[in-house]
């Protein structure tokens, strides 16, 4: 649970365009007073008057401690609330809630740490990587996107990782395919005893099947389409299996994003499992086409 | 500035709308939940459901789409977990139901008729009836009076029996009717019209369900008018008015139609902080107009116009 949520307008500090992203500094002290790394921000979007109603969802990428307390979140214009975002400038204010979730567990001893970043996914895991370090634990990245202008943060990776690998689906930075791609091999090499990883769910999926053959760890941080990030709006599902052993919808925004890997049942995100706990059919369906569009 | 729910009397009139406030447990780091005039739940269903694949969830101009399809762990886990976190903080909770079948929503209110903490029970009708083919009970006045008695008969004496109806039917005053003549204390409107995105990108329904409700302020005027038609038929029935409510000057528009306590929906998706700010602006605005009590400006628009200037000329 993250500890006490609360709501800022915020005033934006710095914008700043990184590559393919955009990344806005948001002063914003009672966030970042509780912040730990996974954590994630809601911001509304489009001004007082706006016909947007659904906030947005960022992981957060890092907090200083200037002006009482900086949030910094990286993110990609995919529509016109983000083109909205991209707009801002310094001084204008922003609504945002946060921190929201649940952040990444950190090893109580010392391990070695494997980050694994997809497109702009990577931000969060370096402020992940700080408070590994604090821990005295070894960290080594790989990040990938599709093409060199889309990895984010590889020169801080470069900066921060004992080792850092870069993947570009077209080659033009690092080696040519995807981060799955050459993970048995940094595993193998770095001898890592837990994955970390966030970026879009395929990349997850695949980050998943392979620290499930090679048996160690994996904490994905999961990103889903939400309204409200604060666990109301009940849109954000995702199956996920439970200690029990049975399946169940959950709010990524509440009880993610950070999962147990093996425990999300990526094959089947999009859909309701025909043994999730009252999926349509079980033990009292009622439910009417439930299964119906896909 | 107490509001009466049938005759219950409530702190205030602003309530949190079903499904829009989770457990309580989600606001409570945001607005104490106990100072809401009420909060109601989701809608509990007697067993667990899954609801609906993802995406359930879809913008659209001033306000959304959800298909979530009820999804909760069903009345047990409800009786055994949510509603006693409720109770024991004294919040005054309506406990919305929903069912299949008639058999199934009289079944939920013997459950709710002993447990401690019911305020008051809100049918939700908009969910398709099994043995009609799927239509929502919320389109037909005799299956949703149907309803409406039952859980009547189930729930204690004391509880009201509210009926949440949906603003895309042929006559909302027919249905409004049907439910009052078979004891419901009083009405709920609107629950969301159904409408539909389709992304030209995908080239697919936006929603994994296809078709889903709509609400938010793109759904105001719906919500105004059908307070309006039923507070002009059945003055005398309380109204709970929602759907698109943002502001106090929202809330107060309903009320003015006829309302005589205002739920906040989607609303509470985008500000946590909704619900104390809307009632404080509903007060302030009130105040302004001089009215010292809420129900002095219930149903106001109705009366004649230019009533005050006949009484002048006719000096």
């Amino acid at each position: 649970m993250a500890g006490t949520p609360v709501q800022v307008t915020g005033t934006v500090l710095t914008t700043r365009r990184v590559d393919a992203y955009h990344a806005l500094t948001v002063v914003a002290p009672g966030i970042a007073d509780r912040f730990r790394p996974g954590h994630f921000v809601t911001v509304a979007v489009g001004g007082p008057h706006t016909s947007m109603l659904t906030r947005r969802a960022f992981a957060v990428h890092d907090v200083k401690s200037d002006y009482g307390g900086t949030v910094e979140f990286v993110f990609a214009v995919r529509g016109p609330g983000t083109a909205w975002l991209a707009d801002r400038k310094a001084r204008d204010a922003l609504d945002m809630v946060g921190p929201l979730g649940r952040p990444f567990p950190l090893p109580r001893d010392p391990a070695t740490c494997l980050l694994v970043g997809g497109e702009y996914g990577s931000a969060p895991l370096f402020a992940l990587a700080d408070a590994l370090h604090q821990r005295n634990c070894r960290v080594d990245f790989v990040l990938g996107a599709a093409s060199s202008d889309r990895v984010f943060g590889a020169l801080r990776a470069r900066r921060m990782g004992e080792t850092t690998t870069l993947t570009t689906q077209d080659g033009s930075l690092g080696m040519r395919g995807s981060v799955v791609d050459v993970l048995p091999e940094v595993i193998a090499d770095t001898r890592a005893d837990v994955v970390y990883a966030c970026g879009p769910m395929p990349m997850l999926r695949g980050v998943t099947a392979v620290c499930v053959q090679f048996d160690i760890p994996v904490q994905v941080s999961v990103e889903e389409a939400m309204a409200c990030g604060t666990g109301v709006c009940m849109t954000c599902v995702v199956p996920v299996i439970g200690d029990d052993g049975a399946t169940r919808m959950v709010r990524v925004c509440v009880e993610g994003p950070v999962f147990r890997g093996e425990r999300v049942r990526f094959d089947d995100v999009g859909t309701i499992p025909f043994d999730a706990l009252g999926a349509p059919g079980g033990d009292r369906g009622g439910d009417r086409g439930g299964d119906r569009g896909r | 500035m107490r509001a009466y729910l049938a005759h219950v009397e409530l702190p205030n009139p602003i309530l949190a709308a079903a499904g829009c406030a989770g457990t309580g447990r989600e606001l409570a780091p945001f607005a104490d939940v106990t100072r809401l005039g009420a909060l109601t739940t989701r809608s509990i269903t007697m067993a667990p459901r899954a609801g609906r694949p993802t995406p359930r969830m879809a913008e659209t101009p001033s306000g959304m789409l959800n298909a979530v399809g009820l999804q909760g762990p069903g009345v047990d886990a409800f009786l055994a977990r949510e509603l006693p976190w409720l109770a024991e903080r004294g919040t005054r909770t309506v406990v919305s139901i929903g069912g299949g079948s008639v058999a199934e929503y009289t079944a939920l209110a013997r459950r709710l008729a002993d447990a401690p903490g019911v305020t008051a029970v809100e049918i939700n009708l908009s969910c398709p009836n099994v043995e009609d083919r799927g239509r929502v009970f919320a389109r037909d006045a005799a299956t949703a009076a149907e309803v409406v008695a039952s859980v009547r008969a189930a729930m204690r004496y004391d509880v009201p029996v509210v009926a949440k109806l949906a603003p895309d039917v042929a006559d909302v005053v027919a249905i409004a009717r049907a439910c009052v003549d078979s004891g419901a204390d009083a009405l709920s409107m609107i629950n969301t019209p159904i409408g539909m995105s389709i992304d030209v990108d995908s080239m697919r329904p936006a929603l994994a369900a296809g078709a889903g409700g709509l609400s938010g302020p793109a759904i105001r005027p719906l919500a105004v008018r059908c307070v309006w038609q039923v507070h002009a038929a059945l003055p005398g029935v309380p109204l709970i008015g929602m759907g698109g409510v943002t502001s106090g000057r929202d809330a107060l528009e309903l009320v003015l139609a006829g309302a005589c306590a205002v739920a906040v929906g989607t609303t509470l998706f985008h500000d946590p902080y909704a619900c104390p700010r809307i009632l404080r602006e509903l007060e302030e605005l009130l105040h302004e107009r001089g009215f010292d009590r809420l129900a002095d400006a219930v149903g106001l628009a109705h009366r004649p116009a230019h009533r005050n200037d006949l009484e002048e000329s006719s000096l």
